[in-house]
């Protein structure tokens, strides 16, 4: 009848109870898991915590971030160096959601929710899972695009840092600052003699799960960021979308807005704060 | 910064303001911010009980068969209410003062009308272990075609939404499907007009949102009595309600409301003491039913979404001289107070304006939608909305500054309105000025000099006849131009008044109470409500 | 089945029995019985149940009971000192920067965190750290207005 809680000072072993344990969810910082147990989700039987240092663990060298999957947006706020990921960080709920909402927990939020997820995807990151086999690491998109429930437990998850000035983000919204996403681009733009190599171009709430915008990344590689550089990238931008309707607004409409959105990023028009 | 014009209808009043304009403390702010104020839920019992609703997930459907049993086995689940367990089950909340008949079950019986339609109640141990039982439950529907549209419900074959009130709309009188105004020729005025223009506006339904949502915590007391903690902003009229829908004397029941976490007219629906009450006599503890955010947000009453239509008919020098609305109020599935705000709906046409030809059609529809309640004016700000938007293409639409506009067809005083009622102290003109002032918005020598007094300022022009059109309409009545002195509004002479009854002596204390049965055709509750029926005092 | 836990409510200690999985709010009402802590939403969507759990701001209704034990707490409650009033609920009073009265402890809490660590802040820090509250009464002017009044009265008083 009531869920059973069970906390584990080890990853590894929090781990092993979440493919053991019936119906089981992991506890990052309960947004998304205290709100089924308050309204009695029958698919929340078990919750599984940790209380492991390393799930806070936040690393940094000069060349690699890694971050644990229970760091929250609020300890990144509080990280200068991270300073890149603050607008995105910032705008995922209020001050009290931030003190709780993670790294880990955002990967797995259904749309629309995912916000940091989708940044780390144009970070190229990389997720380490948890497990009893020991830790695996595997890229970001291939955890999105076949997201295990349940049995998955991420651990970290890793980028290499970006050059300065190279990371935006925009997160449209009828309510600022904290309202649920319309959607979200990330993009990660680093430039060779002025112009883009390797973008890296990722959205939110434009499909089941965040995702990566490879046509308009290729559509962008070797150009410049003004308006005819541009173009082709936008007239690539919904490629892999598959958004859908909601109450906040329908498919038709988020795809006519995507391209006005990823313009005005693309040619720097734009900051998160007025989407 | 507050400031007064006093300067205005100087000669009217006293310059003896004393509350006016000075800031006055609540006297619950130091309760507010100690986190002290009594909310309906600051109560603590040790052996409080949940009540859940299971509710329907169609917006129109027959109930086929329900299979209970295997929630009213499940851990932590003290009893079932289902619909056989009210003892009057059918209501309309102004039953209280006779108006309207009833029309909507406590807990649905056969036919579900609404999404959210309350069918079963489970009262558990705790809210998971009723939520935890809901699910158990088995309900079999027989999806019936909807209807959700206050136009589509009003043409011939509509599904029909409310059993009492087959056609879909509330009957006035019981007789009339809609409130009518009518008030000199519209369509001589229409055909007169220089400018003749119409159109629709459309209100969504709109959600309170209270910060605290609906709920109710009742309490077995001695003498088989029961406290009820109540969000209710309307505390008697809850306790009434509760005690029909019970079948109890209203002695019975003692309510306590709490301070009003946010009401705005979302808490006079009495959603949920009349089975929280019933929870509590069925199972002999106290009961809390408290809605949850979703169920406030998705089943507690809106304010009602409108579709209005006006159409005005303007002369060229700004006077409107035809205005005729049609106004569609949705009521969703039952009636609850919609019928009254289309009264109060009707009452309010055609605005602050002085127009000689007036027309209105107000309609009370039934949709399979929420059920929907007061808000904040309803019946009265949707239709501003309306006229405002109105008057501004008006004016644009014969090239006139919309403040001029207002201004121009203001009522004045002695202006007879459409109600045939003659309007007293009124100021629109006054705030027009003063606005365009604050607002440094020009306004023409003349416009500034108007007055909503008779007989000051530059009078409006009179309708000059035409005789190149349709037959003039004729002038309106005007009372004679009166003194500077502004008629006061007088109240009726005690002779005009029936006289009062004399107070029926208490019977002697040794005999029992007789049992409370109303009499026959006995005004329950509260005092006759004259502007629904009819009845003029003056 | 029930687990014990013990913290720190407003500065004194506190121990009591709760239901496996439950939410601090319904640990703060109905275990301990610290009323001013109220729920809206249970969501975590409205802010209205906010305390503080070792200096930040935290919805309690998403928050697991036992992943308190131990910290330090802070509620309403626990803002005036014997007869003496926060000065921020004086200035909540001054400023009449509640109506209903539903969302003030969660907008006092809210404040809070954000006074004890910024005590001079910006009108958008303030808007900033109420932004997770819902207030449907008061527009938020006079809340924001109460929050600049009581860090003033910070900077008069350094």
């Amino acid at each position: 009848m009531s869920v059973s809680v069970k906390t584990f000072p080890h990853l590894a072993d929090a781990a092993g109870a979440l493919s053991r344990e019936r119906n089981a969810r992991f506890l990052g910082g309960g947004t998304l898991v205290m709100r089924a147990v308050n309204e009695a989700d029958p698919a929340i039987e078990t919750i599984v915590r940790s209380t492991d240092p390393a799930l806070t663990h936040i690393g940094l060298s000069s060349a690699r971030v890694e971050l644990g999957a229970g760091v929250t947006m609020a300890a990144i706020l509080a990280e200068r160096e991270l300073s890149y990921l603050h607008p995105v960080a910032r705008i995922i709920g209020g001050p009290a959601v931030r003190e709780a909402a993670t790294v880990g927990g955002n990967l797995f939020a259904p749309a629309p929710y995912g916000d940091f997820a989708a940044a780390l995807l144009a970070l190229d990151a990389t997720v380490t899972l948890a497990g009893g086999f020991g830790q695996r690491e595997l890229p970001l998109d291939e955890l999105l695009s076949r997201r295990e429930r349940g049995a998955t437990l991420v651990a970290s998850v890793a980028f290499r840092r970006p050059a300065n000035d190279t990371f935006r983000f925009v997160k449209v919204t009828r309510v600022h600052p904290k309202g649920v996403s319309i959607m979200s681009i990330s993009a990660q733009l680093p430039l060779a003699s002025g112009r883009v190599s390797g973008a890296r171009i990722a959205y939110g709430a434009m499909g089941p799960a965040p995702l990566r915008a490879k046509a308009a990344e290729r559509a962008l590689e070797g150009r410049t960021l003004d308006a005819a550089g541009v173009a082709p990238a936008l007239a690539a931008a919904h490629e892999g979308t598959s958004p859908t309707d909601n109450a906040l607004g329908s498919a038709w409409w988020r795809r006519e807005i995507l391209p006005v959105y990823l313009r005005r990023l693309l040619l720097g028009e734009q900051t998160a704060r007025h989407a | 910064m507050l400031e007064f014009r006093k300067d205005i209808f100087a000669d009217e009043r006293d310059d003896n303001l004393h509350e006016i304009g000075q800031p006055t403390q609540r006297q619950d702010m130091l309760g507010h911010v100690t986190g002290t104020s009594p909310y309906y839920d600051d109560h603590r019992f040790g052996n409080l009980l949940h009540l859940k609703i299971l509710r329907s997930p169609h917006a129109h459907a027959r109930i086929r068969s329900i299979d209970d049993s295997a929630a009213a086995r499940a851990p932590g689940v003290k009893r079932i209410i289902r619909a056989a367990d009210v003892p009057v089950n059918l209501n309309t909340l102004l039953s209280l003062i006779q108006f309207g008949k009833d029309d909507e079950p406590s807990l649905a019986a056969d036919v579900v009308r609404y999404k959210g339609e309350p069918i079963l109640g489970i009262v558990a141990t705790s809210e998971r272990a009723a939520l935890e039982a809901m699910a158990l439950v088995r309900i079999s529907y027989d999806q019936l075609p909807a209807v959700f549209d206050v136009e589509e419900a009003l043409k011939p074959g509509a599904p029909s939404v409310n059993a009492t009130y087959p056609k879909n709309t509330f009957e006035y009188y019981n007789k009339y499907d809609h409130q009518k105004l009518r008030y000199g020729d519209v369509e001589a005025g229409f055909a007169q007009a220089d400018v003749v223009f119409e159109d629709r506006y459309q209100m969504s339904p709109i959600e309170h949102a209270p910060t605290e949502t609906n709920g109710s915590i009742a309490v077995p007391d001695t003498n088989g009595r029961f406290i009820v903690y109540t969000s209710t902003q309307a505390l008697f009229f809850s306790l009434d309600t509760s005690a029909k829908i019970n079948a109890v004397p209203s002695n019975q029941l003692h309510f306590i409301g709490g301070t009003v976490g946010g009401g705005f007219g979302g808490k006079v629906d009495t959603l949920t003491e009349p089975l929280s009450i019933l929870a509590a006599r069925l199972v002999g503890a106290p009961v809390r039913y408290r809605f949850s955010r979703h169920e406030e947000m998705q089943f507690g009453s809106p304010r009602g979404g409108e579709r209005i239509y006006v159409k005005d008919g303007i002369m060229r020098d700004g006077r409107i001289i035809a205005r005729s609305v049609r106004a569609y109020f949705d009521s969703g599935a039952y009636t609850r107070l919609s019928s009254y705000a289309v009264v109060k709906c009707a009452a309010h046409i055609p605005g602050p304006y002085t127009i000689p030809n007036v027309s209105g059609d107000v309609y009370c529809v039934f949709t399979n939608r929420t059920p929907a309640t007061a808000m904040r004016g309803f019946g009265v700000t949707a239709l501003d909305f309306a006229l405002e938007c109105q008057m501004d293409k008006g004016a644009t639409a014969i090239g006139m500054d919309p403040l001029e506009y207002r201004i121009l067809n203001a009522y004045r005083d002695g202006d007879m309105k459409a109600h045939r009622r003659e309007a007293k102290n009124t100021a629109l003109i006054e705030c027009a000025q003063v606005a365009a002032e604050k607002a440094n918005w020009p306004l023409r020598e003349e416009f500034r000099r108007m007055s909503s007094r008779k007989g000051e300022g530059t009078a409006r022009p009179g309708i000059a006849p035409d005789r190149s059109r349709a037959p003039a309409v004729p002038a309106p009545a005007r009372a004679p131009a009166a003194a500077p002195q502004r008629i006061s509004y007088e109240r009726p002479t005690p002779a005009a008044l029936p006289p009062r009854p004399a107070p029926p002596a208490p019977p002697p204390r040794s005999a029992p109470l007789p049992p409370a049965t109303a009499p026959a055709g006995s005004t329950h509750g509260a005092p006759r409500f004259s502007s629904v029926f009819g009845t003029r005092r003056r | 089945m029930k687990t014990p836990i013990q913290f720190l409510l407003n500065g004194e200690e506190v121990a009591t029995f709760v239901e496996s999985g439950a939410n601090l709010l319904d640990t703060l009402r109905e275990a301990v019985g610290d009323l001013s802590v109220k729920g809206g939403c249970w969501q975590g969507t409205c802010g209205t149940c906010t305390v503080l759990v070792d200096g930040s701001p935290r919805l309690s209704c998403l928050t697991l009971a036992e992943s308190c034990a131990g910290r330090a707490i802070e509620t309403t409650a626990g803002l005036r000192r014997g007869p003496d009033l926060h000065p921020l609920q004086s200035a909540f009073m001054e400023r009449f920067a509640a109506q209903c009265g539903y969302c003030t402890p969660g907008m006092l809490m809210a404040a809070k965190a954000l006074l004890d660590k910024n005590p001079n802040p910006t009108r958008e820090n303030v808007v900033d750290a109420i932004s997770g509250n819902v207030c449907r009464c008061t527009g938020y002017e006079p809340i924001i207005n109460a929050v600049l009044d009581a860090a003033g009265g910070n900077s008069r008083r350094a």
